[in-house]
């Protein structure tokens, strides 16, 4: 395929390339149509929100868009999975990560001498391309927009649901909701982290370039794999 | 209903008091089964009226001429085949059409502002200019009243003839009944009549007549006799009919629950950020992983 062939032959020296154009596409496709969807969504949510889908183009239009929007979300969490799958998958390193991960929400790892650390930042198992927040969100992502579009598609076609299967109908309006908040809990967390945390993370989507220090420092099993290291240093 | 605004004593999706500041007393029509004869004069009236397209019928082996009432047919006479104890064959008729529950749960699953209204004389009525097309009232209604189009998608439903109403005429329906077996006026008043019919009919044999007119969604202002009371099915009529609690638990509980959540996790994010800030990648790890033990000695 012609698109993934268009990966970037330049890296800024001192960089490595952690997202391909490809990857970064899909990853805005996913964060726009998400966001029209949350904006949208909220307004059906509340009458509190509805000002945004007057500022959207009135009720009715927000409710013909949506399950279009709602396609292109669906089609990119599916993409995202044949991207990274092999790197999803939660490993037992992980697991190690996880015990530590109060520090890390806590920023404390900033405040270890590094000689005391046995491969620099020992306390924390080393993370691989994505650490386990990264791979619960993801999962989040996955589960929840399969679960909204299938409910969604219940709900994008209301007039043809007959009354006997009225059931489905009533699970939809709520689970629909229901996903809607878990992926909104995953989606406020990735923001946030991805843009004030852990700085670089926002660049590296739109660039796809991170820093080698960067990378060897959040992302140190996949810098050594990529880089070749991982032997040299053993 | 421009005219009616000052009589909206509920309005989906509005979070602020509603316009009504008049009061009014409740009105209902009354269905009295045992004498209607199935003559679809109402459906007709109905369809007049508020001229709306004809319905393509549909034969399928008896007297009722469609399965279901549609977006441009609101009014249906259900010809239910009842088969009596003795083996006899008897219709049991009924009106198909918006109940106008007091308590409606079409306008409480609705989110958008002020498509579904209900007056102050207990008429719910359908706003298509605010309605969005979603279907969610379908989903609240217990009687399977809402009907989207196709074409338009928006619902449709009785409006009990409110644009009469409001001028002070009886709905459509109840001016070409033959047999006055619909009737329409002051619910209190309608009830008491209903009550002498029913009393009529035990004399008459019909041991379990009854008055439809559910409480679980708070009395409706269609309120119907039937001979066979004690047995709704039979004429197509939910039992106990209720606003289902998927709707209840959708509508108060998670709300709430979801309002919080995500009120709570922005500023939860803003918190954290104020406490424990972003993290910086330690000089230690910009080279690698010899000098990073000397760089931390500095």
């Amino acid at each position: 395929m012609a698109i993934t062939m268009m990966k970037p032959v330049k890296v800024v020296p001192g960089n490595v390339l952690r997202y391909s154009f490809t990857e970064r596409l899909v990853h805005w496709a996913a964060a726009l149509s998400y966001i029209y969807l949350l904006l949208s969504g909220l307004a059906f949510w509340t009458p509190w929100m509805w000002w945004v889908a007057m500022m959207l183009g009135g009720g009715p239009v927000c409710r013909a868009v949506h399950p279009w929007m709602g396609l292109v979300f669906t089609i990119s969490v599916i993409y995202m999975l044949r991207l990274w799958l092999p790197d999803m998958r939660i490993t037992k390193t992980d697991l190690e990560w996880k015990k530590t991960i109060r520090a890390y929400v806590r920023n404390e790892e900033e405040e270890m001498h590094p000689v005391q650390a046995e491969r620099g930042f020992a306390r924390f198992a080393p993370v691989d391309r994505f650490n386990l927040g990264q791979k619960y969100l993801f999962w989040v992502m996955f589960w929840g927009g399969i679960t909204l579009f299938l409910t969604g598609m219940v709900l994008w076609f209301s007039e043809y649901l007959p009354w006997s299967l009225r059931f489905l109908r009533l699970l939809s309006i709520f689970l629909h909701p229901v996903a809607f908040l878990i992926t909104l809990a995953g989606f406020i967390i990735h923001v946030y982290m991805g843009t004030a945390v852990v700085r670089g993370g926002f660049s590296s989507v739109i660039r796809g370039e991170v820093s080698e220090g960067w990378a060897r420092y959040h992302h140190r099993l996949w810098f050594d794999r990529i880089t070749g290291a991982s032997a040299a240093k053993k | 209903m421009i005219g009616k605004v000052l009589d909206i004593r509920a309005m989906s999706a509005t979070s602020t008091a509603p316009p009504g500041i008049r009061s009014a007393p409740v009105l209902a029509k009354l269905i009295d089964t045992s004498s209607c004869i199935g003559c679809k004069a109402c459906e007709v009236a109905c369809q007049e009226w508020n001229d709306l397209p004809p319905e393509t019928t549909v034969q399928h082996g008896t007297y009722q001429t469609l399965p279901d009432t549609t977006p441009n047919f609101w009014n249906l006479i259900k010809f239910n085949e009842h088969e009596t104890s003795d083996g006899g064959f008897q219709w049991l008729f009924r009106k198909d059409q918006c109940m106008h529950c007091a308590d409606p749960g079409c306008l409480k699953a609705c989110p958008a502002p002020g498509a579904i209204v209900q007056y102050n004389n207990g008429i719910v009525d359908f706003q298509q200019d605010n309605c969005i097309g979603c279907g969610y009232c379908i989903a609240g209604c217990p009687f399977n009243v809402p009907k989207m189009s196709k074409q338009t998608k928006k619902v449709y439903k009785c409006t009990l003839c409110v644009d009469r109403v409001s001028v002070g005429l009886e709905p459509a329906c109840i001016k070409a009944c033959p047999t006055s077996c619909l009737v329409f006026g002051s619910k209190d008043v309608l009830l008491q009549k209903a009550q002498s019919r029913v009393t009529q009919l035990k004399a008459a044999g019909f041991s379990e007549a009854g008055i439809y007119d559910p409480p679980g969604v708070g009395g409706t202002g269609v309120v119907t006799i039937l001979a066979y009371g004690n047995n709704p099915g039979a004429y197509g009529l939910p039992k106990d009919p209720s606003i289902s609690w998927i709707v209840e638990l959708w509508k108060s509980p998670l709300k709430w629950i979801g309002n919080l959540a995500i009120i709570g996790g922005v500023l939860g994010t803003f918190v954290h950020y104020l406490r424990f800030g972003p993290k910086h990648v330690p000089q230690s790890a910009l080279t690698d992983q010899t000098e990073a033990g000397r760089r931390g000695e500095q």
